[in-house]
């Protein structure tokens, strides 16, 4: 029996060694799966490079790795934010290495790992600090930038309904890298606010394939703003 | 301004507003209008805040503020969004700027400034992506100096990608043969407009 339910999110973390590649969903706290980089931050591998849209917010979640030092190097599109206070200090005492993407071609870059592409040309970029360096080539009257695809050892995502599969649906803008980074890892986590039988989820409405998906936990959905949920009682 | 922009904006039109300045757009389009609004961060059909206390965190902007659904919207994931930038469906971006060049190029996503932590986030792709970039901006600094420049000082987004700009004083076209004037400002004159333009300006 195919069985990717995990007991918790320490039990989906336990593996995560030094120096591993790990990119975490969300954009700010929307669809950031808390739990398992609280989890990551319990289990204490150290010299992460992190790939997500931003930094971390406030002292929760992403920003609180960071802040616990485990991060050697974060790939993301935004940084700096009125609460990425660890973030800043850590990029101004030269403590972290940053490589900003714009925020398509950090998508893509994802995608393309997951889809078995070597790369890609995009317009996006072209002329701009982001590109130098880069091979470019005119296609159709446009000059175009090679990227490359970005492959990770670990993905850390928010969904809200899983099966024993790691099929996946996903609750409105929480959606976001969640689709990508699940087929551009070696192993997938998903945090799911609700497990169903196998079937119970209309196929027609799966958004990640469970192909995709290695380990799947269940975890409460939090009432914090940090959780990308308000419970409105 | 914002009013402005707003009254340019066809029905039908599929439109991502930036941060800042561009959000108070969607507050002056008219109701039956039916407009598309995109945010980069995975949505179709975006509408305005919701009342106090009924806001949801899973349902939010590209400023990460919450939003709501019209009834048609949809949500997709990140490739999804900025592919629907990139490949030519998003009909108009209303972006914010720091400085546009005679030739349409946009800087708008970092100052240069040496102790400055960079961050992209999606303007770049917004710029080359969208088939219209607008740029809605205060037409000087506010030490007067012009934003409207022969080549962009601050950092780049993007080349030749801003087809109008509007501004305080003026809403001018950018084309290929440079800058045309399409309006002015009430009770201000060609002459005065240009003196506050550092690009030769045409009627």
């Amino acid at each position: 029996m195919i069985d990717k339910i995990l007991p918790s999110p320490a039990a989906a973390m336990a593996d995560v060694p030094y120096g591993a590649v790990v990119m975490i969903g969300g954009f700010g706290t929307a669809g950031l799966p808390n739990e398992l980089v609280d989890a990551l931050i319990a289990q204490g591998a150290t010299g992460l490079t992190i790939v997500n849209n931003n930094a971390g917010n406030g002292d929760t979640g992403l920003a609180a790795l960071l802040a616990a030092g485990r991060v050697r190097k974060i790939i993301c599109s935004f940084p700096r934010q009125v609460d990425s206070w660890h973030f800043d200090r850590l990029y101004r005492a030269g403590q972290i290495e940053l490589e900003l993407v714009p925020q398509g071609t950090l998508a893509e870059r994802i995608r393309a790992a997951g889809a078995g592409i070597g790369g890609f040309f995009t317009p996006t970029g072209y002329g701009t600090e982001l590109a130098r360096g880069k091979e470019t080539r005119l296609i159709d009257g446009r000059w175009q930038v090679f990227e490359s695809p970005i492959h990770a050892d670990y993905a850390l995502i928010k969904a809200e309904r899983g099966d024993r599969w790691g099929n996946l649906t996903y609750r409105m803008t929480a959606r976001n890298f969640g689709p990508v980074m699940a087929m551009a890892a070696r192993v997938t986590v998903a945090s799911v606010h609700e497990i169903v039988p196998l079937g119970a989820l209309d196929p027609e409405a799966v958004v990640t394939p469970g192909v995709y998906v290695q380990r799947v936990v269940q975890v409460a959905r939090a009432g914090t703003a940090a959780g990308g949920f308000r419970t409105t009682a | 301004m914002a009013r402005r922009v707003a009254q340019d904006i066809p029905e039908g039109a599929v439109v991502n507003l930036g941060i800042g300045l561009p959000t108070k757009v969607a507050d002056h389009l008219p109701p039956d209008r039916e407009v598309m609004m995109h945010s980069e961060n995975g949505v179709i059909g975006m509408g305005p805040a919701p009342p106090p206390g009924t806001e949801d965190y899973d349902l939010i902007n590209a400023g990460k503020q919450p939003v709501t659904l019209r009834p048609g919207g949809s949500f997709f994931h990140h490739a999804d969004s900025f592919a629907l930038m990139r490949g030519g469906h998003l009909d108009i971006c209303v972006l914010g700027a720091f400085q546009v060049s005679g030739g349409g190029d946009l800087a708008n996503w970092h100052t240069g400034a040496a102790d400055a932590i960079p961050a992209v986030g999606g303007a770049m792709d917004l710029a080359v992506g969208a088939r219209q970039t607008w740029v809605m901006m205060e037409h000087t600094t506010k030490a007067g100096e012009a934003k409207i420049v022969p080549a962009c000082t601050c950092p780049v987004t993007g080349l030749a990608c801003v087809s109008r700009i509007y501004t305080d004083l003026a809403v001018i076209d950018v084309g290929t043969d440079g800058l045309r004037v399409r309006e002015i400002a009430e009770g201000l004159s060609f002459d005065e407009l240009q003196a506050a333009t550092a690009v030769p300006l045409r009627r």
